[in-house]
């Protein structure tokens, strides 16, 4: 048996950020991991690194994920291509662009400050976007990052301070006897701790519902797809009113896009993308780059993330399990949040409590009490908010 | 209603595959990404460049031309999609890229025979221009009646090393030297299995000895170093190492390289079939029962596509694949059919282990050996230094794991160039058997798809 302060189920960029930011605090911490560190929707994902376009209840938690994005190089020993572009959300219509400046000016009550630019300078400015573009707002701290090597590289500082982590194997059962869980492994050892943080991504409800509150947590498979490498030239991380279409360019030239979603299989663990959506996002691609029409789709793959109705992440303590943490169901936009999200967890295990503002995510909102009354955070006169990877996401 | 059969490819096993079922009365859909039918082995030239098919295809010129009149004939019973590539599947859907346009076209019972491509080592200078694919030079001489230069160099190893030399030869090309990673002695050894060969045997014997006769220089047991540029940058040279040891080096114009032939399985992957290690050709191929069928319900294997076995045994298992499409139709007859077939095919398989495992053995140690600063992945620039590392600092333990890292295998080309060698360098690094590393994943498309075919009224 191996006895821990605190053992983490997942080790997407959630998890392993949390095991490092735990292990810096001093506990002692077991990560366990079904299959490797950042296979699923940490590793798979489109690599938007934005604040802006949250949901207003997440910008605080993305701000101080935001800085530790800054701090890449010191904390985890490479900069995971994290690259500061700027993010650029393009309005399509009057209407779009009047949301855009409404969310600027709330954004701005919570520290993030945007530049709106109207339909002339934008085209001065971004000459190659299409005939479609009415307008713009700019985040210039945005950027994006490679998904691929983050969570890896969390994980691989997290073991250099001192964590164990052991991927390759499965957590069959978790419970808690009154003195603190134990967890049965699917290699048949057993590790015992006192906190318990479920960061199981779209199998998160799994966990949560060992310990009597299932949540209605749905999954999806973001449909991704890269071009060939072309000159450089589309700098900012451009996404849209709505979210169906985003796209980003990398220094070496090749273009990432996505829009739409492909065929996740939770049971299997298995996810793909559709021929028909890959069709479909290449033309709102063309649509709003048209230089693009150059380029060659050279490959497209998905994987398979937790999406909450509401579009928000479950992240806070459990109602029915003292030492128990949840965070997952990050919705699509997880990957920006992740470091923050480690950091939040760290202080909920060793103060308790945490200054960033995590109300709105908690567990609660999904029990049936609290159903009929639901209302996540500060409002906006916006009722749809783009994720990282572009599915729109009501909120009630 | 008649199901709808799609056999994709119009190679040997295609043809056969396609003339089956037009026989039992069924009209399939050829799919296939040439303008006329032929595969790689009996490729067309186009109508404006007509050449005698002997100089085309020398020994194969009457089988090259009974395939070609036998596709013909099927003009009317088939629908053939030319210069078509298949770049998705999915459950019953294929996605086509034509020059019409994007198409997709439903299927109950597919028929893969998509064939085989050159199976590459890196070495210095291999990206050099003037460096080609064995099959590459092939493509050129045989469609655009074209050499890859005036005076080329040959390394390699397997049949197709010499074969092509030969047909450069007989073309009039000054073929400068054909040099064979295969150890000297390695050929006879493999004489007794290979002379079960018979005519296909006879025929890679006399290749052999005909460049010998036109006093071209041959060389076994060789070890390629590097191809170096000229004042221009293209290829002016080949340093290798002969089987004794000196270091040479041969000028030219031009190199064609490759290592015998993999499998093209990408297909076969997205139409989610499992795969297992074979060891003599160290692929993952995609598994099949004894009559073709794979494990997906409707979906059948052909060819080279399915293992490397030769054009002529391409042609039977094509056949064969037809067969069991039909019997599991619930047409009659087809069970001899199949028994028949496959006695045919198993008198080839002494002869194939002769020539993969003995008299051509795939050169490991070549791939293994590979400096730290060797390109391996030519699409995102890869060097064998960053797998290596991917494994020594980051922790991979298997090749798509080395992809995440690297980028290995994420280019055009989706490792069908690279991935080879770099397994062969991963398994080294991990110290583990090669099939322990794993099969690259295989994602749609198939081949680049340009962004401009997806606008509307695209053509």
């Amino acid at each position: 048996m191996t006895r821990a302060d605190v053992t983490i189920i997942g080790g997407g960029l959630v998890g392993c950020s949390a095991a490092l930011h735990l292990r810096r605090r001093g506990a002692s911490v077991v990560l366990l991991e079904r299959r490797r560190c950042g296979s699923q929707a940490s590793g798979v994902n489109y690599g938007g690194v934005r604040q802006q376009g949250r949901h207003l209840a997440e910008l605080p938690l993305a701000r101080r994920s935001r800085r530790i994005w800054s701090d890449l190089v010191t904390l985890v020993g490479t900069d995971c291509e994290f690259a500061v572009t700027g993010h650029l959300k393009l309005a399509r219509s009057e209407a779009e662009m009047a949301e855009l400046e409404a969310y600027a000016e709330q954004a701005r009550a919570l520290g993030l400050r945007l530049e709106l630019i109207g339909s002339v300078r934008i085209r001065e400015r971004f000459p190659w976007l299409g005939d479609a573009v009415q307008g713009g707002s700019f985040c210039a701290e945005d950027g994006h990052a490679n998904p691929r090597l983050v969570a890896p590289a969390f994980a691989g500082a997290a073991i250099a301070a001192g964590a164990e982590i052991r991927e390759g194997v499965e957590v069959r059962q978790a419970s808690h006897d009154g003195d603190g869980f134990e967890l049965r492994l699917s290699d048949g050892a057993t590790v015992r701790a006192p906190h318990l943080i479920n960061a199981a991504g779209a199998w998160g409800t799994t966990v949560s519902a060992w310990f009597g509150e299932p949540v209605p947590e749905e999954v999806m498979a973001p449909n991704m797809c890269v071009t060939d490498p072309i000159p450089y030239f589309l700098i900012p991380n451009l996404g849209v009113c709505g979210g169906d279409i985003y796209v980003r360019q990398i220094e070496r030239g090749n273009v990432v896009f996505g829009g739409g979603v492909g065929v996740a299989d939770r049971a299997r663990i298995t996810a793909r993308p559709l021929a028909g959506v890959t069709a479909e996002a290449a033309r709102r691609a063309l649509a709003l780059v048209p230089r693009l029409a150059s380029a060659q789709i050279i490959r497209t793959w998905s994987g398979i993330e937790g999406v909450m109705p509401d579009g928000l992440p479950v992240i806070g303590p459990s109602e029915t399990t003292p030492g128990l943490i949840h965070a997952f169901g990050f919705s699509g936009h997880g990957f920006q949040l992740g470091p923050g999200v480690g950091a939040v967890l760290a202080d909920l295990v060793l103060d308790g409590t945490t200054e960033t503002p995590i109300a709105p995510f908690g567990v609660a909102r999904f029990s049936e009490q609290e159903a009929s009354r639901q209302e996540t955070g500060p409002t906006a006169n916006a009722h749809a908010w783009q994720s990282d990877n572009g599915r729109l996401l009501s909120i009630p | 209603m008649a199901p709808s059969i799609v056999v994709i490819g119009a190679g040997p096993a295609g043809l056969r595959a396609a003339e089956t079922l037009v026989d039992a009365g069924l009209r399939p859909t050829v799919i296939d990404e040439a303008p006329a039918s032929g595969g790689q082995i009996y490729r067309r030239p186009p109508a404006a460049i007509r050449r005698d098919p002997k100089q085309l295809y020398g020994f194969e010129a009457d089988k090259a031309t009974a395939q070609h009149r036998a596709f013909d004939r099927l003009k009317d019973k088939i629908d053939h999609w030319s210069k078509a590539s298949v770049w998705s599947v999915a459950a019953r859907t294929l996605n086509v890229a034509t020059e019409a346009g994007l198409k997709e076209l439903g299927w109950d019972c597919l028929i893969l025979a998509t064939g085989a491509m050159d199976r590459v080592i890196p070495f210095d200078g291999w990206t050099l221009p003037g460096v080609f694919t064995l099959g590459g030079a092939q493509v050129a001489l045989k469609y655009q009646a074209c050499a890859v230069g005036g005076r080329p160099v040959f390394v390699g190893t397997g049949p197709l090393l010499y074969l092509v030399a030969y047909q450069y030869a007989a073309a009039g090309v000054d073929v400068r030297a054909v040099l064979d990673t295969a150890p000297p002695a390695a050929k006879w050894r493999a004489m007794p299995g290979l002379a079960r060969g018979g005519r296909t045997f006879l025929k890679g014997l006399s290749y052999v000895l005909r460049l010998h006769m036109r006093g071209i220089a041959l060389a076994s047991g060789v070890r390629p170093i590097a191809a170096v540029p000229g004042p221009h940058g293209s290829v002016s040279g080949l340093i290798w190492r002969d089987a004794r040891g000196r270091e040479r080096r041969t000028d030219c114009d031009a190199v064609a390289t490759g290592f015998g032939l993999r499998s093209e399985t990408q297909l076969a992957d997205l139409c989610g079939l499992s795969f297992a290690f074979d060891a003599l050709q160290r692929q993952w191929l995609p598994i099949q029962d004894a009559d073709g069928r794979a494990d997906v319900e409707g979906v059948y294997l052909a060819g080279d596509g399915a293992a490397i076995k030769g054009a002529d045994a391409a042609e039977i298992s094509g056949a064969r694949a037809a067969h069991a499409l039909l019997y599991d139709l619930g047409r009659t007859g087809s069970a001899e059919q199949i028994e028949r077939l496959n006695r045919r095919l198993a008198r080839f398989e002494p002869f194939r282990r002769s020539l993969e495992a003995e008299a051509f053995p795939f050169p490991s140690d070549l791939a293994v050996d590979a400096a730290d600063d060797l390109m391996v992945c030519r699409c995102e620039a890869v060097t064998a230094g960053e797998l290596r590392r991917s494994v020594r600092v980051l922790g991979a333990t298997e090749i798509n794991r080395a992809k995440a890292f690297t980028r290995l295998g994420m280019g055009r080309c989706q490792g069908r160039v690279c991935g080879a060698a770099a397994a062969e360098i991963l398994a080294d690094s991990l110290g583990v058997p090669l099939e322990t590393v794993g099969r690259l994943r295989g994602q749609a498309p198939v081949k680049p798809l340009p962004m401009g075919a997806f606008l509307d009224g695209a053509a």
